[in-house]
């Protein structure tokens, strides 16, 4: 993986740029000493780091709009970041780059129960949005799995989806507005407290840029009452296509779960031996979560254990009780982490037509056996959203390089299928030099001249999403209008 | 012209000297300077994976074929598109395309979201002939930009679609109404929140002011309907409204009536569509002084019948939404149809246009902004 070669010119104006940073914010919000800047050389992917020319955490819109304003007058491109927890490299920055990262501002702006929404500042994390609510009865439906830690912004920027969104839909579903800083510092309002703002749908191409568009300061959310009760049931079977068809087949009787997840015998085996969750050990395993009273979640799953058994499942398990039910998901819930206590992993999310399962499970297996590298699959099945955990030693050398040679033909499989190289965790680094394989030239060309309308001296994260070689001309050029 | 093939709507597209006019079925009624061009002839439904809950089309299909073929999977579009016809009084078949080009939701977009909520994928071709693709088949898909939700509401001013791909849902085994009686537009629009802010999940909440009648739509197994019945019977009690329920025949029907507007089918005035915090809809419905009005999405749409050129963004001052003119009785009146854009925003707008279509060819008419 490559990163554009940073521009002399800009590390040379290092002083200048960060003098007028400095004279802009609050002595503690800009960072450029070489020891604390590291803090931001990379985000939840790891494998690549590069420390930035220095680090900007404006408190305010209106510091936001003049950090962006300087470094437009500067050419100098910006990272923004938000809690830094992408998996894709969304906000690595490069040498010559400034870190805009929104974690100062972290505000409840309005709670609107009667209109059931919120408004946020975007640093604000995931779960402290439900937190801010939940004793009210409400909660925000997006749930990353990096819930915990992750910003409203990074969720923005990649269009963060979650366990629940089978359900509840993906971030661009519950987001009603934002207030958005552009690159030139000018501050736009997209939509607000109402459902369907008019025009061309700006906020639903602002979701999921990457970044590349503008910098989220404020978002309205979409809030809903939280379900009378939810409860799982856990199936195993004894091979992976028949839990494929058995997903389908639930999904095709009418009933909506909340949540349809996937376990393969790889995954369970180590989520096992990890927390002992006593999870059958089978081929495939599905947990299944409905909500409603008592009384509707029993029907449901009366329902689904109907059309389980059709399928001869070695175990069935309904849960019927808050204690069984976090027997249930403790295993899904430690999945990462246990196949993390085996080795280090990538993590893919490509999404596959929910038919298509069996056929690319079995592919996958195959290339295993071709790289010699162990993979565990543990993914949202009523939306295949697949989560392939490839197993490899960052100390051995070639294995990472091998680990990404055998991600990018799991992607590649997952887009002949019929899907796609990302279901929630964005394109970043990760996957920008596949986007070839989805997109021809005139689609890839379509995407670019939204930046070129957002962003045109392609200051914003610009080496990110699109392959370097189709970028060539556009990047870079902010910093020869500035010379 | 009716174009039959995207090759041939390429060569359409490309050989045009003058501005088109892109069409599905023609039922918004929206004329017009440019020649018509239909994309009606490009038809038909290429894939239906009833277990994967996707559809994949060409524009031209008709709703009602779309709606027939998941019917017998016992599935359906759940955003619930309006037919526009008998309220914007034009024939024509409403076409797939032209209801993710105009993003037309019904009811149950308040539970489950717009018509763009739905959209997966496209295929459209820009204004110099280019064949774009974005989106896929699958739920969940954030690899590069969302050009999907960009051309959704898009109304032909960027693209003309020729394939769409969508998410469709299961039709629930029943649904039943509660309606609420004697109720005035304030009350109604807070026993509407009361209802939306239960778990009872509710998926469609409206108020007729001529009637004073507040309705709410439940969905979903008889037994899960009738239990949340109760409990909002329960829970509403105390608005002193009288209470009773509509079986599934007449809530479809009811429900299709006001999906459709049928209130005002047929009389004379503007129809005009505001978007609004739903507890500030009374308070708007007030200064708008309509000759007759009908909330939806729990307040959140208001549907007005105005004398004919009343300029209702005048009356109705600022407020967090904004407002439509969707059918004027005087076509000689300049009154924009959409709320005009603020300055930042109307240049972004500008710009993707000038990128998707630079040669300025498609649809003038739902470009007309300017006041």
């Amino acid at each position: 993986m490559d990163m554009p070669k940073p521009d002399a010119g800009i590390i040379a104006r290092k002083a200048r740029i960060v003098a007028r940073l400095r004279a802009a914010l609050p002595q503690a919000a800009v960072i450029d000493d070489v020891h604390e800047t590291r803090a931001y050389e990379c985000d939840a992917l790891t494998a690549y780091k590069c420390p930035p020319l220095a680090v900007a955490l404006p408190a305010s819109t209106e510091e936001v709009s003049t950090v962006l304003r300087i470094c437009h007058e500067e050419g100098v491109p910006v990272v923004p970041r938000g809690s830094g927890t992408s998996l894709a490299g969304g906000a690595l920055p490069t040498a010559d780059s400034v870190v805009l990262g929104v974690a100062r501002m972290a505000e409840v702006l309005e709670v609107d129960y009667d209109n059931r929404l919120m408004r946020v500042q975007t640093g604000r994390t995931n779960l402290s949005v439900t937190g801010a609510v939940e004793e009210d009865g409400f909660f925000y439906a997006p749930d990353p799995s990096s819930q915990l830690a992750c910003a409203i912004a990074g969720n923005i920027a990649m269009n963060s989806g979650g366990a629940h969104c089978l359900k509840y839909g993906v971030t661009t579903n519950n987001l009603l507005g934002v207030t958005m800083v552009m690159m030139d510092g000018e501050v736009v309002e997209i939509g607000g407290g109402y459902m369907d703002a008019g025009g061309l749908d700006l906020l639903g191409l602002i979701c999921g840029s990457e970044g590349q568009l503008g910098v989220v300061t404020e978002a309205t959310l979409r809030i809903l009452p939280k379900p009378e009760g939810a409860r799982p049931v856990l199936m195993g079977f004894d091979d992976s296509a028949v839990a494929g068809a058995c997903v389908s087949d639930i999904i095709k009787a009418g009933v909506l779960p909340v949540a349809i997840e996937f376990m393969d015998r790889p995954c369970i085996e180590a989520t096992e031996a990890f927390a002992h969750a006593g999870y059958p050990m089978c081929e495939a395993l599905l947990i299944v979560e409905v909500e409603g009273s008592d009384a509707e979640i029993d029907h449901q799953l009366a329902l689904i254990t109907e059309i389980a058994r059709r399928h001869n499942p070695v175990e069935l398990r309904e849960s019927t009780s808050a204690e069984e039910s976090a027997a249930i998901w403790l295993g899904r819930k430690s999945a990462f982490g246990a196949m993390g206590q085996i080795n280090d992993y990538m993590c893919l999310d490509g999404t596959i037509p929910v038919n298509e399962l069996p056929m690319v499970l079995r592919r996958i297996a195959e290339m295993s056996d071709s790289y010699c590298l162990k993979v565990g699959n543990v993914f949202h099945a009523g939306d295949g959203n697949m989560h392939p955990l490839i197993l490899f030693d960052a100390n051995k050398p070639g294995d990472l390089e091998k680990c990404e040679a055998f991600g990018a033909d799991i992607l590649r499989l997952c887009v002949e299928a019929g899907g796609c190289l990302t279901g929630e965790h964005g394109v970043g680094i990760e996957k920008r030099d596949l986007m070839h394989v989805q997109y021809a030239a005139a689609d890839l060309e379509a995407q670019l001249a939204v930046k070129d309308v957002f962003d045109p001296a392609w200051l914003l994260n610009p080496a990110k999403v699109f392959p370097l070689d189709v970028t060539e001309g556009r990047r870079g050029s902010g910093a020869s209008v500035a010379a | 012209m009716t174009i039959t093939s995207e090759t041939e709507l390429v060569d359409a597209i490309r050989s045009a000297q003058a501005p088109l006019s892109l069409r599905g079925g023609n039922t918004r009624g929206m004329a017009g300077p440019g020649a018509d061009l239909s994309l009606a002839g490009l038809r038909g439904i290429s894939l239906y994976e009833p277990g994967a809950l996707t559809l994949v089309a060409q524009a031209g299909t008709p709703v009602s074929e779309i709606e027939t073929t998941l019917a017998a999977e016992g599935q359906r579009l759940a955003f619930e598109p309006m037919d526009h016809r008998a309220l914007m009084g034009c024939s024509g078949t409403p076409t797939i395309g032209g209801v993710f080009a105009a993003n037309v939701s019904g009811p149950r977009r308040l539970a489950i979201g717009a018509a763009r909520d739905f959209l997966l994928g496209v295929r459209f071709v820009d204004g110099q002939g280019n064949v774009i693709k974005n989106g896929g088949r699958v739920m969940k898909n954030v690899t590069g930009y969302d050009l999907v939700k960009l051309m959704a509401g898009s109304r032909g001013t960027l693209g003309a679609l020729t394939e769409v791909s969508l998410k469709v849902l299961p039709t629930p085994e029943t649904s039943a109404t509660l309606v609420l009686s004697g109720l005035d537009d304030p009350a109604a629009i807070a026993a509407m929140a009361q209802a939306m802010r239960s778990p009872f999940e509710v998926t469609a909440a409206a108020h007729d002011p001529a009637q004073r009648r507040t309705y709410l739509r439940l969905e979903g197994f008889e037994t899960s309907v009738t239990y949340r019945i109760g409990r909002l019977k329960d829970l509403l009690s105390a608005t002193g409204a009288a209470l009773e329920s509509l079986a599934a025949n007449p809530s479809a029907t009811l429900w299709r009536d006001l999906r459709d507007v049928a209130a005002f089918h047929g009389a004379a005035g503007d129809i005009w569509r505001v978007h609004c915090r739903p507890t500030e809809a009374p308070a708007l419905a007030a200064k708008a002084g309509a000759e007759a009005n009908l909330y939806d999405w729990a307040g959140g749409l208001i549907w007005l019948r105005m004398a004919p050129g009343t300029d209702l963004r005048a009356r109705l001052g600022r407020y967090d939404g904004h407002a439509t003119l969707l059918r004027a009785d005087d076509a000689a009146q300049a009154l924009p149809w959409q709320e005009p854009e603020a300055p930042g925003v109307a240049r972004l707008t500008a710009g993707l246009r000038a990128k998707f279509d630079p040669r300025g060819i498609f649809n003038a008419e739902a470009l007309a902004l300017a006041p």
